[in-house]
């Protein structure tokens, strides 16, 4: 800038966040915990024959906790603290001095960890009781398949001359998963080429799919992979051409997102390697900007032209989602989505993760997803326009037991994104933005993208779908419903506990002993 | 035939195949005691430059080396199992056979006089380090002996 002067070193005010404790009588000077903190926390001083630790520098990730061989190290959040105060917490102090030292906007990562409600806590399920059996899905078929797109708004059918019935509707594109989760978008760029591959393995294994993202689809997973991805066309348009809209499952618009509502993506160049660049389709080592809005949608007439233009690119044979963060007015704008020919709404609400994003944007734009699908489901049905589109629920999807209150609130299924980055190791230390990742996902740093073997990582995947599969499952039974499709919606089967009658009235559910 | 191979894309550097080799080799057979109260030592080494990491023990060569060097007979290749063994009480640590690995898969132990050298775990269904690598980056794998 014009006039400033060269920054000087300015002594910082922070309290470590975390402190790490070391068992010394258990530490056998290994040095795992060095080699394993990208942050260079741990360090060997040879003539002491000691390890020192710099809690400055630790940002609570555990990866060198977990891979300490004789379990010598706890990380735990400092305890030493300011003065309590109600309204100046400690996170308000230590972000405000942050700001006072850099003079820059906070970035953060990860999802909103505020402690705003989450009705998952405060809906509970129905099971049944004499008047209705329940279900064992050990015993009896339990179908969890979901086709996502476009139904049609009448079935017609015809009778043959040799008695056989034909449905003569033409059907609209329709993608089948095996189960009602799906994957949701991390892009290669965002995410290391491992666990980007890792995801497209899980959902290759499990029949469902996983999202590009909006880093575009490396082409040797194209062919292998592509039956499996939904490919995201964003405001940057990184990697979009006919080869890769036409290898998906799906094609998905990407409006917004939950944790970044209103705003647009950074990929510094330094990430940005010659895969990468290849893949994106720009110059290595350029940074990757996405634009806060789609420069050519500024109307639903504008989004219309862009769905059919991707129907027209993929011979309308696949089904086009929309993807657009949960905020106020989410249902009006879903049933403009629709009406504009979206076959797949897909909402993303105010938990949900990302890489880098302002953390006061993070933390204070957006509804939660609970709300949102209740809307949105509401006001199709009103318009008697549901069957045009599924609706995919995406952030803040923890466990099973959610993912199934979403479907009954009346979601078709749910994307999963920090569930599943967890399943691969993350521990949610929010440092997502710095390229640092210790668990090897969220960095493009090859020493540290290694960290991640695509045949764990897939198999942790997997697993994880079947887990929540089977719980689904038993969710299902025990209300006595043998189908997902029948749960869909089926806002009978939800009561609110400790929830004020405007939030029972727009989740559309009654208070629990109703 | 077995002998250890290191899958270079998911070695992750973290050197616990090292650990877990020492641990396997001490008396005790537990950790901290191998590291605190022993002299024991990994006869596996990571051999590291920049991201590229790789653990390396020792080959079991069809045609060793070592074997061929070793002036006192300590080394040998068991003609059952082809694996290339070492018998600590004939060695006399002159470290010919150091030299003439290839791999640099031999390690000095200075304070007995003798060489280490891996051994496949004897005694154990799998190779310590390959049960104990965090990233499934080794792997037991069989070739035809000639």
């Amino acid at each position: 800038m014009e006039g400033e002067e060269e920054k000087k070193w300015m002594k910082s005010y922070l309290l470590p966040e975390f402190i790490i404790e070391r068992n010394e009588d258990r530490c056998i000077k290994c040095k795992v915990c060095e080699r394993q903190c990208a942050f260079e926390t741990h360090r060997y001083d040879e003539e002491l024959d000691r390890m020192f630790s710099n809690e400055e520098s630790c940002v609570g990730c555990q990866r060198c906790a977990v891979f300490c061989p004789t379990n010598a190290l706890t990380v735990k959040p400092n305890q030493s603290a300011y003065r309590p105060n109600y309204s100046w917490t400690g996170e308000r102090i230590s972000d405000l001095t942050k700001q006072a030292e850099t003079g820059a906007v906070l970035l953060t990562g990860s999802g909103n960890d505020r402690p705003y409600p989450i009705y998952w806590e405060h809906l509970l399920l129905n099971a049944s009781q004499v008047t209705n059996p329940s279900i064992d899905p050990l015993r009896e078929p339990m179908e969890l398949r979901t086709f996502l797109g476009r139904k049609p708004d009448m079935l017609e059918a015809e009778l043959m001359d040799d008695g056989e019935v034909r449905i003569s509707t033409e059907m609209p594109p329709n993608v089948m998963v095996k189960t009602p989760i799906l994957f949701s978008a991390l892009s290669y760029g965002a995410i290391s080429y491992q666990a980007f591959k890792s995801l497209a393995m899980a959902a290759s294994e499990y029949g469902t799919l996983f999202n590009t993202g909006e880093g575009g689809l490396p082409k040797d997973l194209r062919k292998e992979y592509g039956k499996n991805a939904i490919v995201q066309c964003a405001s940057g348009r990184f990697g979009v051409d006919l080869e890769y809209l036409n290898c998906s499952a799906a094609v998905e618009i990407k409006i917004g997102q939950g944790a970044k509502p209103g705003i647009g993506g950074h990929l510094p160049g330094e990430k940005v390697s010659c895969l990468i660049a290849e893949t994106r389709m720009i110059p290595a080592g350029t940074d990757a900007l996405s634009p806060a809005p789609q420069h050519d949608i500024y109307s639903i007439e504008d989004l219309s032209a862009l769905i059919y233009a991707l129907k027209e690119a993929t011979n309308y044979e696949k089904p086009v989602s929309v993807k657009i963060a949960a905020v106020h007015n989410s249902a009006a704008i879903a049933s403009g989505m629709v009406r504009a020919g979206a076959d797949i709404i897909a909402l993303d609400g105010l938990r949900g993760g990302t890489g880098a994003a302002p953390k006061m944007i993070r933390d204070n734009v957006g509804i939660p997803i609970e709300l949102a699908i209740s809307s949105v489901d509401e006001r199709l049905r009103e318009e008697g326009i549901r069957n045009r589109c599924s609706i995919l629920a995406a952030g803040g999807m923890r466990c099973s037991a959610d993912v199934v209150k979403a479907i009954a609130l009346g979601a078709d299924a749910v994307y999963i994104g920090t569930a599943a980055l967890i399943a691969m190791g993350c521990t949610l230390c929010q440092k997502c933005y710095t390229g640092k990742c210790n668990w090897g996902i969220c960095t493009q740093d090859p020493y540290l993208a290694k960290r991640i073997n695509p045949d764990i990582a897939s198999r942790r995947l997997t697993n994880l779908l079947r887990a929540w599969s089977m719980e689904i499952k038993e969710m299902l039974g025990g209300m006595g419903i043998n189908a997902i499709e029948s749960l869909r919606g089926n806002r009978d089967h939800l009561r609110g506990v400790g929830l004020q009658e405007w939030e029972l009235e727009v989740l559309g559910v009654k208070g629990a002993g109703e | 035939m077995r002998r250890i191979r290191c899958r270079e894309e998911v070695c992750i550097g973290c050197r616990l195949c090292e650990v877990w080799c020492q641990v396997e080799h001490s008396k005790s057979k537990e950790i901290i005691n191998a590291f605190l109260r022993e002299t024991a030592f990994p006869r596996v080494r990571v051999e590291e430059r920049g991201p590229i990491s790789i653990s390396l023990q020792c080959r079991h060569c069809e045609e060793p080396n070592c074997v061929h060097a070793c002036i006192s007979g300590a080394l040998y290749r068991d003609l059952e199992t082809c694996v290339v063994k070492h018998d600590a009480s004939k060695c006399v640590g002159c470290w010919s056979c150091v030299l003439a690995c290839p791999y640099d898969a031999i390690i000095r132990d200075d304070a007995h006089n003798r060489v280490l050298k891996c051994d496949l775990c004897e005694g154990r269904e799998e190779p310590i380090c390959v049960e104990k690598c965090p990233n499934d980056a080794l792997i037991v794998e069989a070739y035809d002996a000639l």
